[in-house]
């Protein structure tokens, strides 16, 4: 399986010191790389080589680096997270690449996520909406039994297909019109697919809604590139049901 | 001196609910007069800083992560344990509490234990109640698995992402009281210095990672939920940014270290496939429950393809030394054994460092739909690291550090020996004792955060007048400048090593001297190299930028330098520690067939250490170990 | 519920649909010219027949769905544009087609292709119309009609405007039902397939009017 072969990448980053740098895009290359680097490791090997050369190194979010925490956050060659169906940029590895291969990494494009520095955007929006009511008002203790209500094994599945989503915001990068509707729309149906959730459903939404607009977020136009964006693969079909529970709760 | 954990007496059936009475409470109109810090938004700070948040208590939670949604509590799969007995399978509180203690090899407090055994109920109820979206049956009642380490089915489960879905559950919880303005977050700060005003815990200095703000908070207790310090093996499971900088500062200050040699390895991670590799990937505990876990019998068989070896040439290693319990032996055990095959020369794949974890007789007892059912998002994970289809050839694994069980000394309460200074979750060392079961982390951590830190700061918040917010007091000033010298340090040498390399040669030395097996030698060597690699480190690592911005090498640097005084100390207490107990293996302490031998004569304590300043070797504490309830065995799985 | 995203987004797809349910009825009605002369004259003298009043409710509605539906659209477009100040210098679409991101330029062209055909055939105030009465003295709408079709740049125009059409049609009848929320995935490419099928019908019926006359194939 280690074939030894290894690729030499050319890199286009977007560099950009804060905020109020205007930023602009870096040519870089990269050797040694084998099929076997994941994407991050990858800009790791760069960041060493600049770092040694006095240079600052490229600041990219990542974390866990097992496609679980949602931190890592880069537009691929056009594509959030690379493009890979189901795969964060973090688990996208090398081999999806030849050699010679020039490859285009830029931070998610939105004005609801500012740039903070260089591929690093500044997320917390997501949790504004999150905040507005994306949660059971439940007081921690005093709680009935697990068991007490009983939750059909289709619907707890669907929920947990919502509730799956990381808050990596690629939906929003990969939207055209950076709307946050995937996103809101996950955890609307998580919540409103169970009966622990159903109390609050109406209120929850409205203000959710409210704060996607207040954080500066797109209107959905229905192109469904979030779904192809989504690392998790989160179905659009949580959007309509968003919808769907927003005109209920007019009444 | 001898430490006292302040457990409380009698029966221990009743030991929490006396405690909890005895407990001094704060007057609901008081609480909003006390300001509490929680450092970390993990499963034990999120719900932590959620719960006194919605007691009253003005909170000021921190994390260095962009949200506190991203804690690497999220990356947990398998499960979370309760006593429920949903099952009808013979668990109980007290099965729970025994199993704990024995998974622990008999170095944990029983009355700690038990607390956790008890709450493990209501932590389920609380989470589904939060619309934790936990597997169900056809009619709707909530599933089970069995894990590592239990004979019984006690474990709860979403998919493969269970610490996912219980982070998030205690991120809404956080949520609501954020929005309720109960909680004040403060995302992208990292806690570089713990202030302690006359002897007490006052307050903590961070680093605004945005824009390389020193920054002080003062309030009247500080909760510490950092989470673990295995990345000093640098190849971990634990996110890249996880470190012990919080409590090494902390310890630094005076709170005393318990443990540190306490170190979990993981039966089952990808193995590495080269030394760019910047971390390691766990695989859930669960495939045990369905997976086989063999090499070849024959060194000469390790090249060929797993599916060209006849079932009568592979060794089911864990089956045939532990008969009774298989394939779901404890992690311990699962990691050491695997370690042996391939120090056999049986091993497999690159540098024959991996076992066969084969799905392909339960594929063939149960289909491949109900695999992909119970454990899809798991073999997809592997498809995308290894490119490697897991279904159609069996998965190679090998041990990898995941978890550390000692961390910061608590009392019963939760507080360190600074007072006011809590300490929750893995960054503490109080339940999982030498080794911890599967499924016992997530219940640690929400056990803490919701139903233990509630009660036991208010019995301490009671006996203080509030401090206030106000951050004017020398200690403060002096702390702030003490991190800003260091930062200035570190920008300043301008060597020719870079962080990461440094990181790479201290997590060689821990890996190799004070991993799954340590020796004196091996110890003693670590001892003396890793004091010439922190030398080396503040005399040649290289930092570019400025402290005054976004820079995520100083970030690494700092931890790194903790790390490295931090090393030292583990391998110190590896070396007294003179037995092998849990995830503590010492060559020189074990029986003929290679099993770990405790010495409960000599060993029947928590060792905790206090810093004495990096020149001088820390001051060893003792809080003996009681046990009235189970009886003190040699643990065994066979 | 008028300020909010979805609010809005459901105000654009109940008056989308009411103007394709105008669409869909006008061609029927339309179609009347197959039947030649007569049948298109005696369908145009029947709708006017109609009391005054229906008329100009109906007119109002019409003009009041119509407005709403332009005006929601281009401020969500507006909206839509400052939440995405910077474009990524290299962008792959995976699910956006050329209809669904081009929904505002089809938009306004159908709009402004409405406003002239208003002028051309309804208040008659184009230049170069044929104005006639037919035999019973009733105005002969199918003069007007045919005259204007014979020439390129006339039936030009027109199926030019119902390949538009087709277009915002295309995404736009899959776009109702999920903005809606009567989607989910197992019926979604079913909805697309559907709302594909009744945009083409509509295009090849509107087409059909002014290409026949052209060719020379519909003849008083």
């Amino acid at each position: 399986m280690s074939d030894h072969k290894t690729m030499t990448i050319n890199l286009v980053v977007w560099r950009q010191k804060n905020a109020n740098d205007p930023g602009k895009f870096e040519n870089y290359t990269v050797k040694g790389i084998t099929e076997h680097h994941s994407f991050l490791e990858m800009l790791d090997v760069l960041n060493e080589d600049l770092i040694k050369t006095g240079k600052l190194p490229v600041s990219f979010d990542h974390d866990c680096r097992e496609g679980i925490c949602g931190m890592c956050s880069q537009v691929v060659n056009g594509a959030p997270h690379g493009g890979q169906e189901r795969t964060t940029v973090c688990q996208l590895h090398m081999r999806n690449f030849h050699d010679g291969d020039t490859i285009y990494i830029e931070p998610w494009r939105a004005t609801a996520f500012p740039i903070v520095s260089d591929l690093v955007v500044d997320r917390t929006a997501l949790d504004t909406i999150i905040q507005a009511g994306g949660y059971v008002s439940c007081h921690t203790g005093g709680i009935a039994d697990g068991n007490a209500i009983l939750i059909p094994k289709p619907a707890a599945d669907e929920a947990m297909d919502a509730a799956e989503c990381i808050g990596c915001g690629a939906c929003v990068a990969g939207c055209p019109n950076s709307a946050a509707m995937l996103f809101t729309g996950a955890k609307v149906s998580q919540l409103a697919l169970l009966p622990q959730g159903k109390a609050e459903a109406k209120a929850r939404v409205k203000n959710m809604v409210e704060a996607m607009k207040e954080c500066g977020f797109g209107n959905c136009t229905n192109h469904y590139e979030c779904q192809a964006s989504c690392p998790k693969g989160i179905n659009v079909k949580f959007i309509a049901r968003m919808n769907r529970e927003y005109i209920k709760a007019q009444f | 001196m001898i430490l006292d954990g302040k457990c409380p007496t009698g029966p221990i059936e009743q030991t929490w609910d006396k405690h909890r009475f005895d407990l001094k409470l704060v007057n609901p109109a008081n609480k909003r007069k006390y300001n509490v810090i929680v450092v970390g938004t993990g499963l034990a700070g999120g719900a932590a800083a959620a719960s006194l948040g919605e007691l009253g208590y003005n909170v000021q939670a921190f994390c260095y992560q962009d949200s506190p949604r991203r804690a690497h509590s999220i990356a947990a799969q398998g499960g979370i344990n309760a006593a429920k007995n949903y099952p009808n399978d013979g668990d109980s509180i007290y099965r729970l509490f025994y199993d704990t203690i024995k998974g622990g090899d008999f170095r944990a407090r029983e009355a700690d234990v038990w607390r956790l055994a008890q709450v493990s109920n209501n932590i389920i109820d609380q989470c589904v109640a939060q619309g934790v979206p936990f597997a169900r049956d056809y009619a709707g009642y909530l599933d089970n698995r069995s894990f590592g380490g239990a004979q019984v089915s006690r474990t709860f489960f979403a998919r493969g992402q269970t610490g996912q879905q219980l982070l998030l559950g205690a991120y809404s919880a956080l949520s609501r009281q954020i929005k309720a303005g109960t909680v004040k977050m403060y995302n992208r700060r990292e806690m570089l210095d713990l202030v302690v005003v006359d002897g007490v815990a006052k307050g903590i200095t961070c680093r605004n990672l945005v824009t390389g703000e020193i920054e002080s908070y003062a309030a009247d207790a500080v909760c510490l939920c950092t989470g673990g310090y295995v990345n000093v093996f640098y190849l971990s499971t634990n996110a890249m940014g996880c470190s012990v900088t919080a409590n090494w500062k902390a310890a630094k200050k005076g709170a005393y270290f318990a443990n540190p040699c306490y170190t979990q390895i993981h039966p089952t991670c990808i193995p590495q496939a080269g030394d760019y590799q910047s971390k390691l990937t766990l695989m859930s505990e669960s495939l045990r429950n369905d997976g086989r876990c063999w090499v070849p019998k024959k060194k000469e068989d390790c090249g060929k393809h797993p599916s060209e070896i006849p079932d009568a040439d592979r060794d089911y290693y864990l089956e045939r030394k532990y008969p009774s319990f298989g394939n779901l032996a404890p992690r311990d055990i699962a990691s050491r054994a695997a370690k042996e095959q391939c120090d056999d020369g049986r091993g497999v794949g690159p540098g024959g460092r991996g076992v066969y974890l084969d799905f392909g007789d339960s594929i063939k007892r149960l289909g491949a739909d109900t695999i992909k059912e119970r454990y899809g998002n798991l073999f997809e994970m592997y498809e995308k690291i290894t490119d490697e289809n897991g279904y159609k050839r069996p998965m190679r694994m090998y041990p990898a550090p995941h978890y550390s069980m000692g961390g910061l000394w608590v009392d019963y309460n939760l507080m360190s020996n600074i007072p006011g200074l809590f300490v929750l979750g893995e960054a503490n060392f109080s339940v999982h004792g030498a080794n911890r079961l599967g499924a016992s982390a997530l219940m640690q951590g929400l056990a803490d955060g919701y139903f233990v830190i509630p009660y036991t700061i208010g019995g301490y918040l009671a006996t203080v007048k509030p401090y206030g917010t106000a951050t004017d007091h020398a200690e403060f000033k002096k702390s702030a400048e003490d991190v800003a010298a260091e930062q200035n340090k570190l920008l300043s040498i301008n060597g020719k090593k870079t962080v990461f390399e440094f990181m790479r040669e201290l997590g060689g030395l821990m890996w190799e001297n004070c991993g799954m097996a340590r020796s004196k030698e091996s110890l003693e060597e670590n001892l003396k190299k890793i004091p010439a690699l922190r030398e080396e480190f503040w005399q040649n690592v290289k930092v570019t930028g400025s402290g005054a911005e976004f820079n995520q090498q100083l970030e690494n640097a700092g931890r790194t330098a903790d790390f490295l005084e931090f090393g030292e100390l583990l391998c110190r207490d590896a070396l007294h520690r003179e037995e092998s107990c849990g995830g503590h293996f010492r060559v020189e302490h074990q029986y003929d067939d290679g099993e770990a031998m405790r010495n409960d004569a000599d060993f029947c304590y928590v060792g905790a250490w206090e810093y004495k300043g990096n020149d001088k070797e820390p001051e060893l504490h003792k809080e003996p170990l009681k046990f009235d309830n189970v009886h003190l065995a040699v643990r065994s799985y066979k | 519920m008028f300020s909010t995203s979805i609010g809005r987004k459901i105000v654009m797809a109940v008056t989308g649909c009411c103007m394709l349910l105008f669409a869909i009825v006008h061609l029927l009605g339309n179609s009347s010219i197959f039947a030649g002369a007569v049948g298109l004259n005696s369908y145009a003298q029947h709708l006017h027949s109609l009391p005054l009043p229906i008329i100009m409710a109906f007119r109002a509605v019409m003009l009041g769905l119509f407005l709403v539906h332009v005006l929601y659209g281009i401020q969500l477009t507006i909206e839509n544009r400052t939440a995405t100040p910077t474009s990524y210098a290299v962008k792959v679409s995976r699910k956006t087609t050329f209809a669904s991101e081009n929904m505002i330029w089809t938009g306004l062209l159908l709009g402004a292709f409405i406003v002239y055909h208003l002028l051309h055939f309804t208040f008659r105030v184009t230049p170069g119309l044929t104005l006639v009465n037919d035999a019973a003295g009733h105005f002969n709408v199918f003069a007007m009609v045919a005259s204007s079709f014979s020439s390129f740049a006339g039936a030009g125009l027109y199926a030019a405007a119902m390949v538009v059409l087709f277009l915002h049609l295309y995404h736009g009848i899959q776009s109702f039902f999920q903005t809606m929320g009567w989607n989910c995935d197992c019926i979604q490419p079913k909805i697309t397939t559907a709302g594909m099928l009744v945009a083409l019908v509509l295009l090849l019926g509107y087409v059909s009017i002014p290409l026949s006359i052209f060719f020379g194939i519909l003849k008083g």
